[in-house]
């Protein structure tokens, strides 16, 4: 008994494109504009190879035109109350729904999804976004105080879900006061356009929200436009990494949503069929062009054989065929050159000598289609084990200990989601916990809503879309305003590659101190660096003078070099693990005891201060108390922002756990040499992350002085370390170390360039200064929200429910 | 309809009504169409085990040639499972030649790892069908239910060779819920599974709406209710 055929019609669709005679423009200030003389580019349905309707290629007067647009419209729109944007949102998201079908069906021949998935999934999140965001619009003066707008921003999305992830951008975009300009991909332009137009049908000012049409080179235009004050991305990590660079320096903020290799790891105490029903969803879903596709499936060698015969079963009646075909499992690939790209990796993987399987129930003749594949019999150094494929391909791994499985799992460059299979609840949340990822689903894949944030770890990126967390990408803390350093070239190569470097011999400060009336000779005080819980010399011991405020030598300081930076990177790591599993009361004892120590030293370090600064003895103890406030601070912090609850559509427990980033990297600046350290380390610590810290470079000593006091407070060795020697030197190695999380620099301008250009090679997250002294006493400035923002990376977590039923 | 063959999969009545079918069937010159039996203490099954065996007996004696039974809930929810396979194997011995369906009451047993347990019990204590419910459950043919008990019955083809049939029974009153749950057959059992043989649906309220989708069909107009003989 075969599936008939269960054709949508197209008819509307068609009419819509004929109603713009088949031909497309920009969309700015509400109007549809479309200049002289521009290249065209012919979208077609991929399921049939038709020509769907023509766009243009814009080029950067257009770019010019459409930011102008939004830079216009943002000076009333963010003044605009949250109320009205509400409002606004709303209307969208209800517009939308009015237009659902439409919609769904564009979307389907466009990029060539099934029209179930489009209908069921897509269009039905794009609508759950915008209201979920109308009420954060309404909240953002209450649950957002402290933030707010940012200006224009510029958002460039992929083709795997174009109406969906453009809506992730300009939902919370525009809820939070900014305005738009939207570059859509090139294969899909057609949702884009027609969601600008049903934008502008319900009412939402012009220049609110923007579309622009082009290549890559015009997406680079606007991400580099000065007046775009913020880079919101989805797509590959190579377009990522050129855009970290491109933006450099620039002041403009970045949010990266890349790609994956997400696990899926099936334990022998899993419901094996529903396993095989989520690994569906995991990589056949949407033809497995998603970046959270669960492509690597790690699988219990207890049920390794009986998952492989029940994959191999479920294949053989997944259906493959036309996008507008309601009975269809999957449908077409976006283009031929994403299909020629899936055939090179499978290729490959055969040449290896690895088992490939293809089975379908049903695969047409024509059109631009693939067939769902399973591979086994690979090998972990594989190509198609390690890099994304962005198609219907899963590689099948076994593991035998929930501990090889979650080093399989990370063994990855990428880090965006991944999920957990077992009916043993424990054992689900402790893999869930150490598999480093943006999202863990338990006993599903693929789920999203506007209530939880998705965003990756590692080279997946940083930033989150949806949630409370997602807004923070759209806004900056209410007393900074955007800088726009000028910043010249940069050698990258060169910058902070060598340092000052003459003997310091003759410059030793002389000490004498009377005893009983003989003058003896003070006892030398050699200040090391510190790492790993110990005093270390410096890898090539190389000193530093340290001047007083009188201009006279007042110690000496070793001079980091890149092994102390590779040696205190390792330290630090070894640390992390146990100081992120640390009960939090714990760290936050630690912390309140470092402030104690501090207090009984309270003017030795005043009066270091003054001597090195030259301020009043009043201003050196007003640092050192404000110091002692601020470890009070985090300490209390500790055990107060792990996560919450998201409240998604799920029904189950959607868990926003509030994890470390890893190892941080920090730069301080030289203003406040006691308060901006503390400052800077301590959220990052009690967070549970471990740091390896450059204090001031003018005034390190008071830095130095405090690992006495950690050491006195039972912080672990490891947790802090801290480097001395020329800031621009050691920040260059831990900026290009792979295995630094995240990097801190309060210095100049070109360092912070310097900073965000090189963090791209691994994607790691930067927070800096572009030369501007904070006032670190000022609450807001020196410990705003900001901090813990840039001390936690989000996860969430998602465990469904719905054993109970009946009586 | 005659001319194409199809007719109700059986009839089903209770023991009482079983000689009585059996003379309408026959001046109805419809045979072939077999008869069904609840049996066995319907739909609660708390009677003594001796009565629900002779009620079996007597119903294939007046000509039933299928049985559905209960399962023992209070055993199931104690979970003994042994219990439960004794009882109905038993009741297979009383079935003869008959085939038995075994009703697992999937809306009394809390969980879907019990109607999983019960689904096995029942298939290795030799049913022919498994059944979900009697219809008077406070929930009935549920679509989780059903996917719980057909996973289970690919599970058993698979490591024994046999297949089991299935029937969804109660609130299955729609020609569009009957294609959910023949695509539900065909997942996940495959073609098979797509015949009487091997699938029933219990569901005295369907009929009606069945003929008033091959109406449409027909005619392209809905038709009311009222215009399709009672059933």
């Amino acid at each position: 008994m075969p599936y008939g055929p269960a054709p949508e019609a197209d008819n509307v669709v068609k009419a819509w494109i004929n109603d713009h005679g088949g031909s497309f423009g920009h969309f700015i200030n509400n109007e549809w504009i479309k200049p002289e003389g521009r290249k065209t580019y012919q979208t077609k349905n991929p399921s049939t190879g038709q020509v769907l309707a023509t766009t243009i290629q814009g080029e950067e007067t257009d770019v010019d035109q459409a930011v102008s647009a939004s830079r216009k419209a943002y000076d009333s729109w963010s003044k605009t109350p949250g109320h009205i944007r509400a409002r606004h949102l709303y209307s969208i998201a209800r517009h939308i729904q009015k237009h659902m079908r439409l919609m769904s069906v564009v979307e389907s021949m466009d990029n060539g999804k099934t029209f179930r998935e489009s209908r069921d999934c897509d269009v039905p999140i794009v609508v759950r976004h915008f209201y979920h965001h109308a009420g954060w619009a309404q909240l953002m003066d209450t649950e957002m105080r402290g933030w707010k707008s940012i200006g224009v921003v510029g958002a460039i999305v992929p083709w795997n879900f174009p109406l969906m992830l453009l809506t992730w951008k300009l939902a919370p975009a525009l809820a939070m006061g900014n305005t738009v300009v939207l570059k859509p991909a090139t294969y899909t332009r057609l949702s884009a356009l027609l969601l600008a137009e049903i934008c502008a049908e319900a009412g939402l000012p012009p220049g609110v929200f923007n579309v622009v049409t082009g290549n890559g080179a015009m997406g680079s235009q606007l991400a580099t436009h000065p007046d775009v004050d913020k880079v919101a991305f989805t797509g590959s990590t190579e377009v990522g990494q050129k855009l970290r660079r491109a933006v450099a320096g620039t002041g403009k903020k970045l949010s990266l949503e890349l790609g994956g290799k997400s696990p899926v790891v099936v334990f022998e105490s899993a419901d094996l069929d529903s396993a095989v029903e989520g690994i569906v969803d995991a990589i056949w879903f949407n033809q497995g062009q998603v970046c959270s596709a669960g492509s690597k499936i790690l699988v219990q060698e207890p049920v390794k054989d009986q998952l492989i015969m029940k994959l191999k079963d479920r294949l053989k009646h997944l259906r493959v065929g036309d996008s507008l075909d309601k009975t269809m499992d999957m449908a077409a690939i976006v283009d031929e050159s994403q299909k020629k790209s899936i055939e090179e990796y499978v290729q490959h993987a055969r040449g290896e000598g690895a088992e490939v399987y293809q089975a379908t129930g049903c695969f047409p003749e024509s059109g631009c289609f693939y067939p769902p594949t399973l591979i086994t019999n690979v090998q972990t150094v594989s190509k198609v084990v390690r890099e994304e494929i962005f198609g219907p391909v899963a590689v099948l791994l076994p593991f035998r200990t929930a501990k090889e499985a979650i080093s399989l799992a990370n063994n990855t460059n990428y880090g965006l989601a991944g999920s957990v299979w077992t009916e043993n609840i424990g054992l689900a949340l402790e893999v869930s916990l150490n598999i480093k990822a943006g999202t863990v689903w338990v006993n599903c894949h693929n789920l999203f809503d506007a209530a939880a944030g998705f965003g990756g770890y590692k080279e997946s990126g940083y930033g989150r879309d949806g949630g409370k967390e997602g807004l923070f990408e759209y806004t900056r803390p209410s007393w900074e305003e955007r800088l726009r350093p000028e910043v010249g070239e940069i050698d990258y190569k060169t910058f902070g590659s060598t340092v000052q470097q003459r003997p310091t011999m003759g410059n030793a400060p002389i000490t004498e101190i009377p005893v009983d009336g003989i003058k003896m000779p003070g006892i030398d005080r050699t200040y090391k660096m510190y790492y790993g819980g110990a005093q270390k010399r410096p890898d090539a011991p190389y000193s530093r003078a340290i001047y007083g405020a009188d201009g006279q030598v007042f110690g000496h300081v070793g001079e980091g070099n890149r092994k102390d930076v590779r040696n205190a990177v390792e330290v630090a790591h070894n640390a992390a693990p146990g100081w992120g599993k640390r009960a939090a009361h714990n760290r936050a004892q630690i912390v309140y005891y470092m402030a104690e120590n501090l207090e009984i030293r309270r003017n030795e370090f005043a009066e270091r201060i003054c001597k090195l600064t030259g301020g009043k003895l009043g201003e050196g103890l007003e640092e050192v108390d404000l110091a002692i406030h601020r470890l009070f601070h985090w300490g209390a912090y500790c055990d107060k922002y792990g996560g919450t609850i998201q409240e998604t559509t799920l029904y189950g427990a959607t868990m926003k756990i509030h994890e470390p980033v890893g190892v941080i990297g920090m730069a301080c600046p030289d203003e406040y040499p006691l308060l901006g350290f503390v400052s800077l380390f301590a959220p990052a610590v009690i967070r549970g992350n471990c740091v390896v810290i450059v204090p001031s470079e003018k005034h390190p000593l008071l830095a130095l002085d405090l690992y006495q006091i950690f050491d006195t407070s039972d912080l672990p060795g490891g947790v802090v370390n801290i480097l001395t020697g020329d800031r621009d030197h050691i920040t260059k190695y831990l900026t290009e170390h792979q295995d630094i999380q995240s990097m801190w620099y309060f210095g100049s301008a070109e360092g912070s360039k310097f900073v965000e250009y090189t963090s791209a090679v691994n994607v790691k997250r930067t927070w800096v200064s572009y030369g501007y002294k904070r006032n670190w006493p000022d609450r807001e400035e020196g410990q705003g929200e900001e901090f813990l923002y840039q001390s936690v990376q989000c996860k969430n977590i998602w465990v469904p429910m719905g054993d109970i039923f009946a009586n | 309809m005659h001319m194409t063959g199809i007719t109700t999969g059986a009839v089903c009545v209770y023991p009482n009504r079983v000689a009585e079918c059996k003379k309408a069937l026959k001046e109805l010159q419809a045979t072939e169409i077999p008869i069904a039996s609840v049996a066995t203490g319907f739909p609660t099954g708390q009677v003594p085990l001796k009565t629900r065996i002779e009620e079996i007996e007597l119903a294939v004696m007046d000509g039933a040639s299928e049985i559905d039974i209960v399962i023992n809930r209070q055993y199931a929810l104690q979970g003994n499972w042994q219990g439960v396979y004794d009882e109905v194997q038993r009741m297979k011995v009383a079935c003869g030649d008959a085939q038995m369906k075994t009703i697992i009451a999937a809306g009394d047993l809390g969980t879907m790892a019990n109607v999983y347990k019960a689904s096995m019990v029942c298939m290795m204590a030799g049913a022919d069908f498994i059944k979900t419910s009697t219809g008077k459950e406070s929930v009935n043919a549920t679509l989780p239910i059903g996917l719980v008990m057909v996973r289970a019955i690919r599970k058993y083809h698979q490591m024994t060779g046999f297949k089991v049939g299935f029937k969804p029974a109660g609130g299955i009153r729609s020609a569009k819920d009957a294609c959910t749950w023949m695509s539900l057959m065909k997942e996940e059992l495959g073609d098979d599974w797509l015949n009487a043989q091997l699938f029933r649906i219990g569901a005295s309220g369907l009929l009606t709406d069945i003929e008033r989708q091959i109406f449409h069909h027909v005619t392209g107009r809905y038709a009311a209710g009222y215009e399709m003989p009672m059933s």
